[in-house]
């Protein structure tokens, strides 16, 4: 039904100064003027669900349609269903989710090596265009990396621990 | 079929994939003939999306030929070379007949607060993009767009996000005639915003980025002023007080999201860290640049949680903000007879065309921003 003025006669000066132009959401939004009826249009023909799609608890369905690509699996897969029990106003609908994107990243390294496939990490990162483009930068990083990394190796083998002083008195024997 | 395949920050390669299906009736599957990286595909290139699996094909900006439709397909037909708006809409729900194309309420199971967008995580629906040799496109009585008879592929291609996004970013910023309009970003999509500030009447359009190559494309491409914040100034906000008489700018347009730089702490929180939705350092310079009483308007993107922002001075100066994903669907009519009267001349942007077998250098290219690449468009194999 319409905003009319018949509709709000029993409110004085009801729209008396209302003004269309002053809407800062023009021209984006093509106003309908009609009443909310929330969910109430003609749906499209609804998708068959083939694969587990996951739904924020903030809709209370599916979509007409939806993206199947990828359904959750493994560890991240049992980790975004915890996720999607929350919503999406929730810290703890999100943080769940990058720390499954981070624990999918390991689960997709693992399925690499299960197909008998190793990841070129070089060529995956584009370093081969880094080298061509600017290869002082790529290098800088590699030494960086390999300076980190031999540190770290150190630092957990023990050997960078700090020797024993020595004494002068010779320990009883 | 070769698709682009996401394995984790900063790790993408190009593998073989199952052919994409007919999932609805409304479905068509298009044989994809160009594609773009965009400076959003970062955010998940980073790792900085929520719910980006390992295996996600990502690629919202693309066209291509309709080689199957499904049952209830009416509008295109096979044989048809379409551009795909980059955001997935019913044209029915509440919001796609109020024209709100990009916050459709029946693409994206996943999110309320985002619509649906190939290829941009399960956040954004859990749908492939079309940096591939074929893509699934729903609803493909809405959104692809017969490329219109004479128009070169490479701006069909720039017609599905970046002329529509830059051009909404100047339309939610309400210009009149004369008003001084400063973007942030002189990416593909800020170098957009500030050509099409002129079409809404502009008296002044100024640009700021940190690479002086981008800065000097946007000189000449946009004809608008451009300064770099690392070198031509301490204090951005400062900057723009002094050169707009100590007012600030009318309109303020935040082109970049996420990934800014320029802020230590926004970068080291934001970025490094993902205690906020990504380093709000441009969306916090437009909010302390515009005038009191200015509009910011936002198209740069930013994670689904929070950004430290001074909140407090939107209030005080009496700002009004307004952002959105770009109503592709809505702008393209328009768009496509400023694109054929050559008033915007999108293929310009393209630096780069670059093989899709060779996407992971792509991505290095256009993230890195080596070999002063603006552009990047992915060629499949077919469309060679």
């Amino acid at each position: 039904m319409e905003n009319t003025p018949e509709k709000f006669a029993h409110i004085k000066g009801w729209g008396i100064d209302a003004d269309p132009k002053n809407d800062p959401t023009y021209p984006m939004k093509n106003r309908l003027n009609l009443e909310q009826t929330g969910y109430s249009w003609d749906r499209p023909t609804l998708q068959a669900e083939t694969v587990e799609v996951l739904h924020s608890n903030e809709r209370p369905n599916l979509t007409a349609v939806f993206g199947t690509a990828l359904p959750p699996s493994g560890l991240s897969g049992m980790i975004r269903r915890w996720a999607f029990n929350y919503s999406e106003n929730e810290y703890r609908h999100w943080l769940p989710l990058i720390i499954a994107d981070r624990v999918n990243v390991v689960e997709g390294v693992l399925d690499d090596f299960m197909h008998g496939k190793i990841p070129n990490i070089f060529s995956e990162k584009g370093y081969p265009a880094e080298w061509k483009h600017s290869r002082g930068t790529l290098i800088a990083k590699m030494a960086g990396v390999a300076i980190v990394s031999t540190a770290a190796i150190l630092l957990l083998s023990g050997k960078g621990k700090k020797k024993k002083r020595k004494t002068w008195l010779k320990p009883i024997e | 079929m070769l698709a682009m395949n996401y394995r984790g920050p900063k790790r993408v390669r190009i593998d073989e994939k199952p052919m994409p299906e007919i999932r609805h009736p409304e479905d068509a599957i298009v044989r994809v003939t160009r594609s773009c990286i965009c400076g959003s595909d970062l955010h998940l290139y980073n790792g900085n999306v929520p719910d980006t699996r390992v295996g996600t094909t990502f690629g919202h900006e693309f066209i291509g030929e309709i080689v199957e439709v499904g049952s209830e397909v009416t509008k295109v037909k096979i044989g048809d070379m379409v551009l795909v708006p980059f955001n997935i809409s019913c044209g029915k729900c509440h919001f796609c007949r109020q024209g709100l194309f990009g916050n459709c309420h029946e693409s994206n199971p996943e999110a309320t607060a985002v619509g649906a967008i190939y290829g941009y995580s399960h956040t954004a629906g859990g749908y492939n993009g079309g940096q591939a040799e074929y893509v699934r496109v729903p609803y493909a009585n809405v959104g692809p767009t017969v490329i219109p008879e004479g128009m070169d592929p490479d701006d069909a291609v720039l017609l599905t996000d970046v002329v529509p996004t830059g051009y909404q970013a100047a339309e939610m910023g309400g210009i009149q005639k004369g008003d001084t309009v400063v973007v942030f970003g002189a990416g593909p999509i800020g170098i957009m915003a500030a050509k099409c500030s002129w079409l809404f009447g502009a008296g002044r359009v100024i640009i700021i980025d940190q690479y002086d190559y981008r800065l000097e494309f946007a000189k000449n491409y946009s004809q608008c002023e451009a300064y770099n914040f690392k070198t031509d100034m301490d204090d951005p906000v400062l900057f723009i007080k002094k050169i707009t008489d100590w007012m600030g700018a009318d309109v303020v347009i935040d082109a970049v999201g996420a990934e800014a730089a320029g802020d230590a702490m926004q970068t080291i929180t934001g970025r490094k860290l993902l205690l906020q939705a990504g380093s709000a350092t441009a969306l916090h310079w437009a909010i302390n640049s515009v005038k009191k009483g200015g509009i910011v308007s936002i198209v740069g993107v930013y994670g689904p949680t929070d950004n430290l922002v001074p909140i407090g001075n939107v209030l005080n100066k009496g700002l009004t903000i307004r952002a959105n994903q770009a109503s592709v669907k809505r702008l393209l009519p328009r768009l496509i007879e400023h694109v054929l009267n050559g008033v915007i001349e999108p293929k310009k942007l393209i630096t780069h065309r670059i093989p899709l077998e060779e996407i992971a250098d792509g991505y290095r290219i256009f993230s890195a921003k080596l070999d002063n690449c603006i552009k990047p468009v992915l060629i499949p194999p077919s469309a060679r």
